[in-house]
């Protein structure tokens, strides 16, 4: 049912009434957690947005400067690949009962999604020993800024990977950890995706 | 053919958290109705502050030479925290928060919201939000005084009142807040659409649900804008980039900064700043749409077009913001543009206002004092309403910019009018919230106080604004355009605030007094439709509807049915219990 045909609805009208008592009307099909997660990520799809039309407004201006690209972002941005990979792993072992699967692909997931971290820091490392600060240019303060949302954002998902890994090792029934898994491969597919477009902004400005 | 129930409800239970002690029944409670009056009451205390702030104003506006404690620093700063507690901390948090969290899921027919969890967390972060906003009038240089807007570049300069500390925190305050407000909103949109009950089909629900409803998807979208700028500027503060700062010599010094576009602020902050109008403005529309229909005895008229109109003035607020900024040096295009925008959402505005009169038309009011507030409401509504289609004209703008008529026409507009519509709420479902009635006098001089009063303060500054008196000035001193009895004017508007800041005592007593030994209220004292009057306890237990969870069989505006015995049917009433033919007209088929 569309959403026009949703509003167009006439609650008042018998016939209309005999079609809604039957039904709690229009729902998503999808769990509550999982519905929940879709419009966290829709809040934070729009943070990010707003951060990149600021940044290329903001590039237009004289004083831009681009910055370098140290090959090391290339080796973050594989691990991080390889971390979401990991996740993806997990949670198609879940669907299929594999325990095994599930845990081989949480810890990796969740171990490359720390050394991501560590490499992002060596980013920042490598950048200071450069010369490149916050306050030097507008390129780089960006740069530092979105690296440092993203790698917030990582966290905060790594606190739930932690508790499904938790549950997970103590061996809950696979039927129930089913649901956080899949959280945490969405969410780190959507990091993922995020992490590329600020990578090629900054590749390609 | 006689009617025939559907098969008994197949909405799913959920697994309740029930609280043990004291401290998870009432102190980190994850129930919404304790979070609710959490929220409320924070809000309420922040909001009498902001009222506090707003009277030294005054003062030293009426009386300019009188108060040597106010200095043109204090001004600034009363200005700005004034502004950012009422607009943010006590009306988008009262709003969602409180009444938010309150009636969604009682009104949709749930237990609780759908993470509760998480809704205790956003309540203990909006506190953390509040607390650092208090905070920082407790530092050195005291609050920001960049007024509520916070435009770079003098926002975080030196010579800008606190714009050591204060503006830290401020803007730490505000990220906050948004966070917290996120965990909130999250519950508010998902237990809308996945936690009704069954019958409760989106089209059944309370106009207050559609109100919130919409209001929060506006505030999901709309937060971030101000994030960003907020994040920005803290980071041009404390890190000293140059994201909205240009190059600039203050106080003979060149400083750091430089390249930066205060411009670019100006648009993150009204893209937020403009629907956050409708944010407070659309939940207040909602609850007096319920009001009305309520006192009034009668279906709200043209149920689909004032949920149409809800979700048209919530896109429409997305294109217009830049109608705050016709001053800001733009493109006449730009402008052009924008005003043409914002002379359109007038169309689904009054659309609402028309549908609200014609409810009333011919009806059976009943002048309770929840009626007089919203009647209050819509008078207020038009009158800032009007002054809106001025301002939204460009060349009627450009003069009046930064003038009093600007601060008359927001005030009546999104000040004094979902004020009127908390207190009328607050009249409304004290007695379910409590299990009281409030007084019903001290109600009706409450209401008769504020109205008056709040016309006799704004008025007149309309008038004030066309003879040019700038806002935000902390004296005139010798101006010779302004007349002398604009600050006579300006006295008459100071002694009835401050009278009327007053008023609002008789109303906290009432609160009080009513709570412990108001007059017990009978079940379901208004004779309302709604699901949230049908509970088996009132004030509803924990997990809202006993054992069983109703089942609805019609809108939420069922009154003076033809033929059926009470001149209201409570939505979840079966159709065979409600007499005569019409109520369900279903039964007919």
């Amino acid at each position: 049912m569309g959403l026009f045909s949703q509003l167009a609805e006439k609650p008042w009208t018998p016939e209309q009434a005999a079609i809604d008592d039957r039904h709690k009307g229009v729902e998503f099909s999808l769990t509550t957690p999982q519905f929940g997660l879709r419009v966290f990520l829709g809040f934070v799809t729009v943070i990010f947005t707003l951060f990149v039309v600021v940044y290329v407004e903001r590039m237009v201006f004289a004083d831009w400067k681009p910055m370098p690209e140290p090959w090391l972002l290339w080796v973050n941005t594989a691990i991080l690949v390889i971390s979401s990979i990991g996740l993806q792993w997990a949670w198609v072992s879940a669907d299929k009962g594999d325990a095994d699967g599930v845990k081989k692909g949480l810890y990796l997931g969740g171990v490359l999604a720390f050394a991501f971290l560590t490499g992002q820091l060596l980013v920042w490392q490598q950048l200071v020993v450069l010369g490149f600060y916050a306050s030097s240019n507008p390129a780089s303060a960006f740069f530092y800024l979105f690296t440092a949302l993203h790698a917030v954002h990582l966290l905060g998902g790594l606190v739930a990977w932690g508790r499904t890994a938790i549950k997970v090792k103590s061996g809950m029934d696979m039927a129930k950890v089913r649901g956080s898994v899949e959280l945490c491969a969405v969410y780190w597919h959507f990091l993922l995706v995020i992490w590329i477009v600020i990578f090629s902004l900054l590749l390609f400005t | 053919m006689a009617y025939v129930a559907p098969a008994p409800a197949e909405v799913e239970e959920v697994e309740l958290y029930h609280a043990k002690s004291f401290i998870t029944k009432y102190v980190f409670s994850q129930d919404a109705k304790v979070i609710a009056i959490q929220y409320s009451f924070t809000a309420i205390a922040i909001g009498v502050v902001g009222l506090v702030l707003s009277s030294m104003m005054r003062l030293q506006l009426g009386f300019p030479d009188s108060f040597s404690i106010i200095d043109p620093a204090d001004y600034y700063q009363f200005i700005t925290m004034h502004g950012m507690i009422m607009v943010i901390y006590l009306l988008t948090a009262l709003f969602l928060g409180g009444f938010g969290n309150y009636l969604i899921p009682l009104m949709v027919g749930a237990r609780d919201m759908v993470f509760p969890y998480v809704n205790m967390i956003s309540y203990w972060v909006y506190l953390l939000a509040v607390l650092i906003l208090v905070a920082s009038f407790f530092v050195e240089g005291g609050p920001t005084g960049a007024g509520w807007t916070l435009y770079p570049p003098q926002a975080i300069l030196e010579g800008t009142p606190g714009s050591g500390g204060g503006i830290i925190l401020m803007l730490v305050s505000l990220i906050f807040f948004i966070i917290g407000f996120t965990m909130g909103g999250l519950n508010y949109v998902v237990t809308v659409l996945q936690g009704r009950t069954r019958g409760m089909t989106l089209m059944r629900m309370p106009l207050t649900i559609w109100g919130i409803f919409i209001a929060t998807i506006l505030a999901l979208l709309a937060f971030p804008a101000l994030f960003v700028g907020g994040v920005m500027l803290l980071l041009d503060r404390v890190l000293e980039t140059s994201f909205f700062m240009p190059a600039i010599i203050s106080m003979g010094e060149q400083l750091e900064y430089g390249g930066g576009s205060p411009i670019l602020f100006q648009h993150l902050f009204w893209f937020f700043g403009h629907p956050e109008v409708y944010i407070v403005g659309l939940p207040a529309f909602g609850i007096v749409s319920d009001l009305i229909s309520v006192h009034a005895r009668r279906h709200i008229f043209g149920y689909r077009m004032m949920v149409w109109a809800l979700v048209a003035i919530g896109g429409i607020s997305f294109i217009v913001w830049a109608h705050h900024m016709y001053v800001s040096g733009m493109n006449p295009w730009f402008g052009f543009f924008f005003a043409t925008t914002t002379l359109i959402i007038a169309i689904p505005t009054a659309l609402k206002v028309y549908n609200w009169v014609l409810t009333l038309w011919k009806a059976n009011i009943r002048f309770t004092i929840p009626m007089l507030f919203a009647l209050g409401f819509i008078v207020t509504f038009v009158n800032g309403g009007i002054t809106g289609l001025f301002l939204g004209n460009t060349a009627i703008d450009v003069p009046l910019s930064d003038t009093m008529f600007v601060v008359a026409h927001f005030h009546m507009v999104m000040g004094v009018a979902p004020l009127m519509v908390i207190f009328g709420a607050i009249y409304h479902w004290f007695p379910l919230m409590s299990g009281r009635m409030l007084d019903e006098t001290l109600g009706r001089i409450h209401f008769w106080v504020t109205f008056i009063g709040a016309y006799s303060i704004f008025l007149p500054l309309h008038y004030i604004g066309f003879q040019g008196v700038p806002r935000r000035y902390f004296e005139m001193g010798e101006t010779n355009f302004i007349p002398p009895s604009v600050q006579d004017l300006n006295a008459f508007v100071t002694v009835v605030a401050v009278m009327v800041g007053f008023a609002q005592i008789l109303f906290f007593y009432n609160l009080f007094k009513s709570m412990s030994s108001g007059e017990i209220a009978e079940k379901n004292p208004w004779k309302a439709a709604s699901l949230e009057w049908q509970t088996p306890e009132q004030p509803p237990a924990h997990g809202n509807f006993g054992d069983e969870l109703p089942v609805v069989y019609r809108w939420a505006y069922a009154y003076g049915v033809p033929g059926a015995k009470d001149d209201f049917v409570p939505q979840d009433m079966h159709p065979d219990e409600v007499g005569g033919e019409g109520a369900h007209e279903a039964s007919k088929e």
